[in-house]
């Protein structure tokens, strides 16, 4: 069956085309990712690694080196994790940032030191490394990228590219929701109209919640022989995008996988292993925004062609949908905002769905109908933020909400204390994590 | 003396002209007041720093690099594109704005974070710009129309001569009662601004505290706007100020929000 997480996506790595120089300086990032994997030498191997680059680099290019440090520590706020952590997230977290750019050349690198004290020691990663081209009416992005298409605040229409769930549920900054993709990006912008290609030769998928540290919901808890199988190719995405009368129009086309991946036993009577996987999925989508009365309006729509099974007769693999988004934002008063969301999911093969799906397994949903809103405050010229994130599911009561409160003490300082709670029916998305409500704090130093 | 009235004429004409000059209405005084300080040049570029400092003197710092192009003739349409270098939570941000005199404006911003342009919500147009005491008005202008004009008096501002004008708005929503500009007569710039309450209490004042030529332009590279009920203030310089430079139409669009030249954003 189908995890249940909101999601999808594309991306590579080949610098074709780049001049020698930047191309090894590229390579040899990567590779610092790709080859280390574990332990605290990692971080120290890259450290110089940027250090050693840093030199060729000033005499080619302009270099700004920026970055900063952080705490983030997320408390339950109900019960202990399933680990008995008490614990979401604890971390410190330090990012060097290196952009370069010569003429219509630019390479960005974002490097992550972090140690994670739940047991998952050094969690270091190239967050991005990318090398830019830009002609006047083409440009080419070839390297790790955090891509975001579509319109939806925290819903996912046309935003195919991979997110990190968990980093979202246990409280981290919300730019940890998107993941980077390895992939080339090819956009040309003639005249009448704007388009990008993503081409990722890997499948990268989203991270989904630590089942130590988050209760997730497992209809068959007793099989513990699991195995993950990943798609052996990558995915493509492309996008079109242009003016229409004042109104920003889009077309979104996705070839690949869902994202989170589905579970399927090896027998239903008498399982003894449950294997993961990606199922095979396109999706066909379109998006509209711009002012409408008072406020922005944004529009955007998908069909879902579930490609893995496109009779719904496979229980394990979600069934073809169309999902449909409405927002509508205002400002109703000096550094208010004001934005509310209505969005839905239909499941095309019902009958097939139903048919298929095992007796003791939840039942989804013919159309499952969501409301979202938000309501950000800014206070003293700005430096003092408050937001509120709220979202409930008609169809089945699972609602999520997230108030914060942000502050910069100084332009280079500031702080965040806010809350993520849970609710609604155990399997639901949310609802399975209704005992992992947890409190946050994020301190961050900016260089 | 069969020609008396001709020299009564000729002596007369200067005069003539000169209460000519003076007889400039309070919207004809704004209105070029307007083009000289907001639409001088075809485009326009600078480097902006904006201190914003509390009444104890503590300071935060905004800056940005901000590009401005007419779309048309003074009082027109105009396109703006801004890239934040500091606070360094915002570092790499990007904001467009279209505007329109007579119409809301359309915003977009980038959020480099996770990479997404958001359109946002604009209705109003006295909203605090980047947390200054100056407001989206104030950086780009305010529609002539929305006001009554009178010139009151002429007045001086340092050793400037200036047309005194009162701007009342004719609509009851504005959050202002009415204001009080001192143009300078020369360059039409505007040297002094006095903002009133609808209780007719002063509670915001502007300076334009050094102007200096650029490309031949008057123009103001420093400036302040203070709240005298708060006693915040904000100080705005202008660097690497610059005009006509030729940018293109297609620079204030999401492409470029997305990925900001280089070239245009120093």
């Amino acid at each position: 069956m189908p995890i249940k997480t909101i999601a999808l996506h594309v991306y590579p790595l080949s610098p074709c085309g780049i001049t020698s120089d930047l191309a090894a300086v590229f390579g040899s990032l990567v590779e610092w990712l790709v080859v280390s994997s574990r332990g605290l030498g990692r971080g120290v191997v890259a450290a110089l690694y940027f250090v050693v680059l840093l030199a060729p680099l000033t005499a080619w290019a302009e270099v700004a080196l920026s970055g900063f440090m952080q705490q983030n520590t997320a408390f339950n706020a109900v019960a202990a994790n399933p680990d008995g952590r008490h614990y979401k997230w604890l971390e410190e977290h330090a990012r060097i940032q290196l952009d370069a750019t010569e003429d219509a050349w630019r390479l960005l690198v974002k490097g992550d030191f972090s140690y994670d004290h739940l047991g998952r020691h050094d969690q270091s990663e190239l967050r991005e490394g990318y090398a830019d081209y830009a002609a006047s009416n083409w440009g080419l992005r070839a390297g790790r990228q955090i891509i975001t298409w579509g319109l939806g605040d925290l819903v996912f229409v046309n935003d195919f590219f991979p997110k990190d769930y968990e980093a979202l549920f246990a409280g981290r900054p919300l730019e940890y929701l998107k993941r980077g993709v390895d992939a080339v990006k090819l956009g040309a912008y003639p005249e009448f109209a704007n388009f990008e290609l993503v081409l990722a030769p890997d499948f990268q998928e989203s991270r989904i919640p630590d089942a130590n540290r988050f209760r997730l919901y497992d209809p068959m808890p007793a099989v513990t022989n699991r195995e993950t199988v990943k798609p052996g190719q990558g995915d493509v995405g492309l996008r079109a995008y242009r003016d229409i009368a004042g109104y920003d129009a889009a077309l979104y086309l996705y070839r690949g996988f869902q994202r989170t991946p589905s579970m399927r036993p090896d027998n239903m009577a008498a399982p003894t292993k449950i294997t993961y996987f990606y199922p095979r999925l396109s999706i066909y989508g379109a998006s509209l925004s711009g002012r409408a009365g008072a406020g922005v309006l944004s529009l955007e729509a998908a069909y879902y062609d579930s490609r893995e099974d496109r009779a719904g007769k496979d229980f394990a693999v979600p069934n073809s949908q169309t999902r449909l988004l409405a927002g509508y934002q205002i400002q109703p008063a000096e550094d208010t905002s004001l934005g509310f969301q209505y969005y839905a999911e239909h499941m095309h093969d019902y009958g097939a769905y139903l048919a298929a799906l095992p007796a003791g397994f939840p039942v989804e949903k013919h159309w499952s109908h969501t409301v979202t809103a938000r309501l950000t405050q800014f206070f003293l010229h700005q430096t003092l933020r408050f937001s509120a994130y709220a979202s409930y599911n008609t169809s089945n009561g699972d609602h999520f909400v997230n108030p914060e409160l942000r502050y910069s003490f100084t332009d280079r300082w500031w702080g965040a204390i806010g809350a993520n709670l849970f609710g609604g029916k155990p399997w639901g998305q949310f609802g399975q994590l209704a005992r992992d409500d947890n409190v946050y704090l994020q301190a961050r130093y900016e260089f | 003396m069969k020609h008396w009235w001709i020299w009564l004429i000729a002596a007369l004409l200067p005069l003539a002209f000169s209460g000519q000059a003076q007889a400039l209405t309070g919207e004809e005084v704004m209105k070029k007041s307007q083009a000289a300080f907001l639409y001088p040049g075809k485009d326009f570029k600078a480097r902006v720093v904006m201190k914003l400092i509390n009444k104890d003197g503590q300071e935060r710092v905004r800056e940005m690099t901000m590009l401005r192009k007419n779309m048309g003739e003074a009082g027109g349409d105009q396109k703006y594109f801004m890239y934040f270098f500091r606070p360094t939570d915002v570092k790499d941000m990007t904001f467009m704005i279209h505007k329109y005199p007579a119409r809301d404006d359309d915003r977009w911003m980038f959020i480099p974070a996770i990479s997404m342009v958001k359109r946002i919500a604009a209705q109003d147009k006295r909203s605090s710009f980047v947390g200054s005491d100056f407001t989206y008005e104030d950086v780009s202008g305010r529609d002539i129309e929305d006001d009554d004009h009178i010139v009151e008096r002429e007045g001086k501002v340092g050793d400037r001569d200036c047309y005194v004008v009162k701007s009342t708005p004719k609509g009851s929503d504005a959050d202002f009662g009415h204001k009080i500009t001192w143009v300078d007569k020369t360059s039409f710039l505007p040297l002094k601004e006095e903002q009133y309450d609808k209780k007719n209490t002063r509670y915001k004042q502007f300076s334009a505290d050094e102007i200096a030529e650029v490309k031949g332009i008057p123009t103001v590279v420093r400036r302040t706007m203070k709240n005298l009920q708060t006693g915040h203030r904000t100080e705005v310089a202008y660097l690497k100020t610059d005009y006509n430079l030729g940018m293109e139409d297609s620079l204030f669009s999401e492409r470029f929000l997305r990925q900001p030249p280089r070239k245009w954003v120093d």
